[in-house]
């Protein structure tokens, strides 16, 4: 039904769409993890309240995460182009993806830790951990199950995003989708990208649940 | 030089732009091999005296010194230090629910930057020292209460501690289990001289196995002293509505009309003689017995008993004489305590 440039064609988007969810996941989390663990500490009834600190921690995630993806994406196609060359393109995509990540990755990390038993820091406290090894050997490991349903979470929304990225030359399924579904009225095409989006989804959820099973303790 | 010594501790918390006194100039010593009970109602303020000890909350005022060391006067590296040396164990036991039963008793060695290996060797003799050899894969959602509490008490002596801080350590649990903890504790305390310090709401807790209790009621000390001296003869209403358990009110008894009632202690000779038979014989008016139960205070049986007397101010104060001249302890008791 198709013949083998569209196939190719395809084949490049899936490519593509996974390229920049998953790269764009991996720098959210280079960022936006010690960033949630930074909010978390300072908070008011963090580890080492900081008012300074969270007060502008706080305010650049509210801030960035109030600008709609797509303006965001404008927004920053000078500072995108200065990183990698062009403003366009997959690569080129991303830069924006990891800056809307991070200030949600942070949240996501923020709520993860604040879920952590507080008796259970109390008592690393009293066997005399310090603040790192509380964050390292307590929180991060007994955080460990949500953390990666956060991630999980997040990986589908940039999928998402990464699809929407497309109206303005993004790369990967989302752009052939417009390009084709939107503009050209082919549905065939629409909807096999679609589908693919849809697989592509359920693939990353499988694995995330699949992998929550392994890593929890918590059940019998 | 003790063990434990508090001077003067007063912690203030600020709520709402008030100040909350939540320990008033509290002081007292522990000596070591102690098993020291401190009790109060919930909300006395034990449970912020007892994270005073390991300082993981600073007084407002006064000083607390651990084998002499004012823990005021250390830096944040050396206090941690110090913490090692005293183990603690809670309510809700505090496990880490991610690591399985070895890795959970090995935590605070690994925090002392002791190797793996080595931490679960010290682990496996712990576990042994518990009796949960079996258990040691484990994770704790697959344990029990009492089991938890084990680990717990594991995780704590890892590190060998001089002292073990317990902050409501049976409270979760059922009277069985509260029982085997109990004895555990007091195995501790015997084998290794570890001097153990228990906060607790439960009288029965104290008269199990420790040997002094202080009272604390509405963050003041009310009364310190041997367990024996105070369940004898307490002074204070927080002691003695502790002692009576707040039974009397829940009893049926209650509406029995006593026009007096007194509760007396005995020791084990007096318990071998009729006592109340002889005062009802001599008096020749029957007396109420409204409680009575026998307690193992320290090894000694004590037995206690709460009277209620017939009217008329003259046998009243005859019987108590002939009481207390037989070589028990007598004490008023109003009937709502």
């Amino acid at each position: 039904m198709f013949d083998q440039t569209v196939v190719n064609m395809i084949g490049t988007g899936i490519k593509d769409t996974l390229y920049m969810t998953l790269a764009s996941t991996f720098f959210g989390y280079v960022f936006g993890l010690p960033f949630g663990i930074v909010l978390y500490v300072t908070r008011k009834d963090g580890l080492r309240p900081n008012r300074f600190i969270y007060f502008v921690g706080d305010a650049i995630c509210n801030i960035v995460r109030s600008v709609p993806f797509l303006i965001l994406l404008i927004l920053l196609i000078p500072f995108t182009r200065f990183l990698v060359g062009k403003s366009y393109g997959s690569s080129a995509t991303v830069v924006p993806l990891v800056i809307c990540a991070v200030p949600y990755i942070a949240r996501v990390v923020e709520a993860s830790l604040h879920e952590v038993d507080a008796g259970v820091i109390e008592a690393a406290k009293a066997m005399g951990a310090g603040k790192l090894q509380i964050i390292w050997k307590v929180l991060l490991v007994e955080a460990r199950v949500s953390l990666l349903n956060g991630a999980v979470i997040t990986t589908g929304i940039l999928l998402g995003y990464s699809a929407m990225s497309g109206t303005v030359g993004g790369g990967g399924l989302g752009d052939i989708a417009v390009r084709y579904g939107y503009y050209r009225w082919q549905t065939d095409i629409m909807a096999v990208t679609v589908v693919l989006l849809i697989v592509i989804f359920q693939l990353i959820q499988n694995a995330g649940s699949r992998m929550v099973g392994w890593i929890d303790h918590r059940k019998r | 030089m003790s063990e434990i010594e508090i001077k003067n501790l007063t912690k203030t918390f600020e709520v709402k732009g008030q100040t909350v006194t939540a320990l008033d100039h509290i002081s007292f010593r522990v000596e070591k091999g102690d098993i020291f009970g401190i009790i109060g109602m919930s909300g006395a303020g034990k449970s912020t005296l007892v994270r005073s000890i390991n300082f993981l909350e600073k007084p407002t005022e006064g000083q607390v010194l651990i084998g002499g060391t004012d823990l005021g006067s250390l830096s944040e590296k050396e206090l941690r230090r110090e913490r090692r040396k005293i183990g603690m164990i809670f309510q809700d036991f505090h496990l880490l629910e991610q690591k399985n039963v070895l890795d959970n008793i090995g935590f605070s060695l690994e925090i002392e930057g002791k190797k793996k290996r080595a931490a679960r060797e010290r682990a496996r003799e712990l576990l042994q020292l518990v009796h949960l050899e079996e258990k040691e894969k484990a994770y704790p959602s697959q344990l029990s209460g009492g089991q938890k509490q084990r680990v717990a008490i594991a995780r704590a002596l890892a590190a060998n501690p001089d002292i073990l801080l317990c902050d409501e350590a049976t409270s979760a649990l059922d009277p069985q289990t509260t029982e085997s903890i109990l004895l555990l504790l007091k195995e501790i305390n015997e084998k290794f001289g570890i001097t153990i310090v228990i906060i607790t709401h439960q009288m029965s807790v104290v008269t199990r196995i420790c040997n002094k209790v202080a009272v604390i009621d509405s963050g003041v000390l009310v009364e310190e002293g041997l367990v024996q001296k105070i369940f004898e003869s307490p002074k204070s209403d927080a002691a003695k509505e502790l002692i009576f358990e707040r039974k009397i009110r829940h009893t049926p008894l209650r509406r029995l009309d006593a026009a007096r009632t007194i509760r007396i202690v005995f020791q084990e000779n007096p318990a071998y003689e009729p006592v109340i038979s002889n005062v009802i014989l001599k008096a020749q008016t029957p007396v109420n017995i409204l409680k009575a139960d026998t307690k193992n205070i320290g090894g000694k049986a004590v037995g206690e008993m709460v009277l209620g007397l017939p009217e008329g101010q003259n046998i009243q104060e005859r019987i108590i004489a002939d009481l207390r001249k037989s070589g028990l302890i007598v004490t008023e008791v109003s009937v709502d305590v």
